[in-house]
C-alpha cells in the first residue's frame, strides 16, 4: 500500500521530476530510429501487458460497472445513474464518507506537524541520532495487521492506556473520564487516529529529514548574523525553504488517508454502528460482502473523482504558499 | 537574549550545535518519544511471553514468563504455511517486477521508438488511479483467468509497477549515453547493453526499489484478502487477521502471532536500515 500511495505523490511532483536528472547529449537525431523500433516494444511488452490488463482493462470495466445493473451472475444491463443515484441517497454511504473527512481533517494535520517536529529534532548535532531515526521509522516498516492488534489491546477498555489513565487519576485525585475506545461510536474514530499516527508519522519524519538537510546552512548564517532568534530563523529560513515538501507530504498524505482501510477493518471492523468506517472498507464490503458491485464501482468512481479534483486544486493553490527556487 | 550563540555556525553543514541545556531537555523529549513508538512492541512481546491468566491480573514477575504461547500459536495456526506463502510471493513479485520495470524503464529512457513518450505519458496518467477503483475489475480478471485462490493471483498482478518503472527510468536518463554508444560499436545488442551496462550501474538505486517493493508486498493486505479464500495459501499478514477473527481475546495468543508476523519484516529493516530511508527519501525527492 506504501508503495502504492507513493504513485500518487509523483503524480503531484511529476512536472518538476519529468525533467531529465542531466541533459542527455544531442547528436543531431531526434525522434524514433527505424533499428530500436521493434527493440524498444519488446523491451515494453512484459510491462506493458500488465498496464493493459490490470490497469487499462481494468478502468474500462469499472466505469461499465458502475453503470450496469451487474448482479451475481454478471452483466444484466445497461442502468444509467442509478448505481451513483442508490450511493448518494445511502446513508451508510455518507457515513462512511464523513468519517473519511474525519479522519483526514485530523491526521493529516497532527501528522504534518509531529513529523516536523521529530525531524528538527533529529536535525540537531546530538548523541544517538541513528538510534532515534531507527525507532521512529520502525512502525513504517511493520505489517499494519499487526499494528492493529496490538492497539487494540492497547486501547481495550481495560488495557493498559486506561490503567495509565486510571493510575494518573487516582495519583493526581482527578477524575478524567476513561474512554471505552474501541466500544463507543464517540471514541472508535479516534482509536484508528492514534493507529495511523503511530504507524505513519516516521515517514513524514524521515521526508522532513532529507528536506531541512538541503536547507543551506549559509542562509541560517546569514540570518544569525542579523540578529534573528532560533524561532525567527526557523519560521522565516526553514519553513518556507521545506514548504515544496510540506505541500508533497500534505497532497500525498491526503490521498492516503482517503484510502484508509486496513486500520479500521481489523481493529474496529468499521464499529460501533459504522462510527469508524471507512469509504474504502465501505467499497470493499459492498462489493465481497453485499455482492454489489456495481455499487461498489460506483463509490470508486465517486472516490476517485473527489481525489482528483483535491489534487488539482492543490496543484492550483501551491503558488500561493509554496516556495521554489528559482535558478 | 544571546541568541546568537544558540547556534553557533559549526563547519560541517546542516546540524545545528546546541547549548547543554537545550540539548538535555532534547536528549529527554526524544527519549520519551521513543518510550511511545516502542510501547506498542514491547507490549506485543511481554504479552507474548506470559499465560493470560497472569498478563489480566497484571502479574509481571520473571517467573511467569514462558515460551508455550508460541508453541500454542504454531499448533493451532499453520503459521509455517503462512511464512512460505508470504516469502514465495514476495520474493516472486519483487525479483519479477524490478527486473519487468527495469526492462522497460530501458526502453523509455534510451531507446527511441515511435509513440514512446506518449505511451509513457500514459502511464503516469495512470497513477492517478485510486486502488479501490482497479480492485473490483481485476478481482473479476482474476477470476474469469481462473486464478482465484492461486499464487498467480497474488503474484502477476504485483508484476506490473508504473511506480518503479518511472523511477527507474529518472535515474536510466542520467547515466551518460556515450556507454551504450561505445557498446554498441563493439557489436553488443540492446539486451546486452541492458543487462551488462546499465543494471550493474544501477546497483543502488534496484537495491533501494527491491526492499522498497519487498516491505510493500510483504506486509500488503487488501488484495490478497479479495483474491484469496483457503487456509493454505494465506500470506501472514491474511493469516493474522483470521486468527483475530477466531481468538478475538486471546491476546496472550495473538501477541505471539504478532511477534512471529513481525520478525521477518523487522529484521530486515534493522540490518537494511539505510536502504528503507533511502528508498523513501529518493521516492520523496522525485527519483532524483
Amino acid at each position: 500500500m506504501v508503495a502504492l500511495l507513493f504513485c500518487f505523490h509523483l503524480m503531484a511532483t511529476s512536472d518538476r521530476s519529468l525533467t531529465p536528472a542531466s541533459p542527455q547529449p544531442k547528436r543531431g537525431r531526434f525522434g524514433w530510429r527505424p533499428d530500436q523500433q521493434w527493440e524498444g516494444y519488446l523491451f515494453i511488452l512484459p510491462s506493458f501487458l500488465g498496464f493493459f490488463v490490470f490497469i487499462a482493462l481494468a478502468v474500462v470495466i469499472s466505469l461499465g460497472i458502475s453503470f450496469s445493473d451487474w448482479g451475481l451472475t454478471g452483466w444484466r444491463g445497461f442502468a444509467g445513474l442509478t448505481n451513483y443515484q442508490q450511493m448518494l441517497r445511502d446513508p451508510v454511504f455518507w457515513q462512511a464518507f464523513w468519517n473519511t473527512a474525519f479522519y483526514i481533517v485530523i491526521i493529516v494535520p497532527s501528522q504534518l506537524i509531529l513529523g516536523l517536529l521529530m525531524a528538527v529534532a533529529l536535525n540537531q548535532a546530538i548523541r544517538g541520532r541513528s538510534f532515534y531515526r531507527l525507532i521512529y521509522f520502525m512502525p513504517v516498516v511493520t505489517t499494519i495487521v499487526a499494528g492493529a492488534i496490538v492497539f487494540r489491546l492497547l486501547l481495550a477498555n481495560n488495557g493498559p492506556v486506561n490503567d495509565l489513565i486510571r493510575w494518573v487519576n487516582s495519583l493526581l485525585g482527578l477524575s478524567i473520564p476513561v474512554p471505552n475506545w474501541l466500544g463507543s461510536s464517540q471514541f472508535s474514530k479516534w482509536a484508528v487516529v492514534i493507529l495511523t499516527l503511530w504507524k505513519n508519522t516516521g515517514f513524514t519524519m524521515v521526508v522532513y529529514l532529507a528536506a531541512l538537510q538541503g536547507v543551506p546552512q549559509e542562509l541560517y548564517d546569514a540570518a544569525s548574523v542579523d540578529g534573528a532568534s532560533a524561532w525567527r530563523r526557523f519560521l522565516n529560513v526553514t519553513v518556507p525553504l521545506i514548504s515544496p515538501t510540506t505541500f508533497f507530504l500534505f497532497v500525498f498524505q491526503t490521498i492516503g488517508a482517503f484510502q484508509l482501510f486496513t486500520e479500521p477493518f481489523v481493529m474496529t471492523q468499521g464499529g460501533p454502528a459504522n462510527s469508524s468506517l471507512s469509504v474504502v472498507q465501505y467499497i470493499y464490503l459492498a462489493a465481497f460482502r453485499d455482492i454489489r458491485m456495481n455499487k461498489a464501482s460506483a463509490m470508486a468512481w465517486f472516490l476517485f473523482l473527489f481525489i482528483f479534483t483535491f489534487t488539482y486544486l492543490q496543484n492550483r493553490l501551491q503558488q500561493r504558499w509554496v516556495y521554489y527556487e528559482t535558478d | 537574549m544571546a541568541t546568537t550563540s544558540l547556534a553557533t555556525s559549526n563547519a560541517t553543514g546542516s546540524p545545528t550545535r546546541l547549548r547543554a541545556p537545550a540539548r538535555l531537555a532534547l536528549q529527554i523529549a526524544l527519549l520519551l518519544g521513543s518510550v511511545l513508538m516502542l510501547a506498542p512492541f514491547a507490549l506485543m512481546l511481554l504479552v507474548s511471553l506470559m499465560p493470560l491468566s497472569a498478563f489480566m491480573k497484571r502479574e509481571f514477575s520473571l517467573s511467569v514468563l514462558t515460551l508455550n504461547n508460541y508453541v500454542e500459536t504454531f499448533r493451532v495456526v499453520p503459521f509455517g504455511r503462512y511464512y512460505l506463502n508470504s516469502i514465495f510471493v514476495t520474493v516472486s513479485v519483487t525479483i519479477g517486477q524490478t527486473l519487468i520495470a527495469s526492462l522497460a524503464a530501458y526502453a523509455f529512457a534510451r531507446l527511441r521508438f515511435r509513440g514512446r513518450d506518449g505511451l509513457f505519458m500514459v502511464y503516469l496518467a495512470t497513477l492517478m488511479i485510486p486502488f479501490p477503483v482497479t480492485l473490483i475489475p481485476n478481482f473479476l480478471i482474476i477470476k474469469s483467468l481462473g486464478w482465484f485462490d492461486t499464487y498467480l493471483a497474488l503474484i502477476v498482478p504485483g508484476l506490473f509497477s508504473v511506480f518503479a518503472t518511472f523511477l527507474l527510468r529518472q535515474y536510466y536518463r542520467g547515466i551518460p549515453l556515450d556507454l551504450d554508444e561505445a557498446a554498441r560499436m563493439d557489436g553488443a545488442s540492446s539486451l546486452r547493453i541492458w543487462w551488462q551496462v546499465i543494471v550493474p550501474l544501477s546497483g543502488p538505486v534496484l537495491a533501494t526499489l527491491a526492499i522498497f517493493t519487498f516491505q510493500g508486498v510483504w506486509n500488503e493486505f487488501l488484495w490478497p484478502l479479495v483474491v484469496i479464500n483457503s487456509e493454505s495459501m494465506r500470506t501472514i499478514p491474511l493469516g493474522l487477521a483470521a486468527f483475530v477473527g477466531q481468538f478475538k481475546t486471546a491476546w496472550n495468543l495473538l501477541m505471539a502471532g504478532s511477534v512471529i508476523a513481525l520478525l521477518p519484516i523487522l529484521i530486515i529493516y534493522i540490518l537494511g536500515q539505510k536502504w528503507f530511508v533511502k528508498g523513501i527519501t529518493l521516492s520523496g525527492m522525485g527519483g532524483r
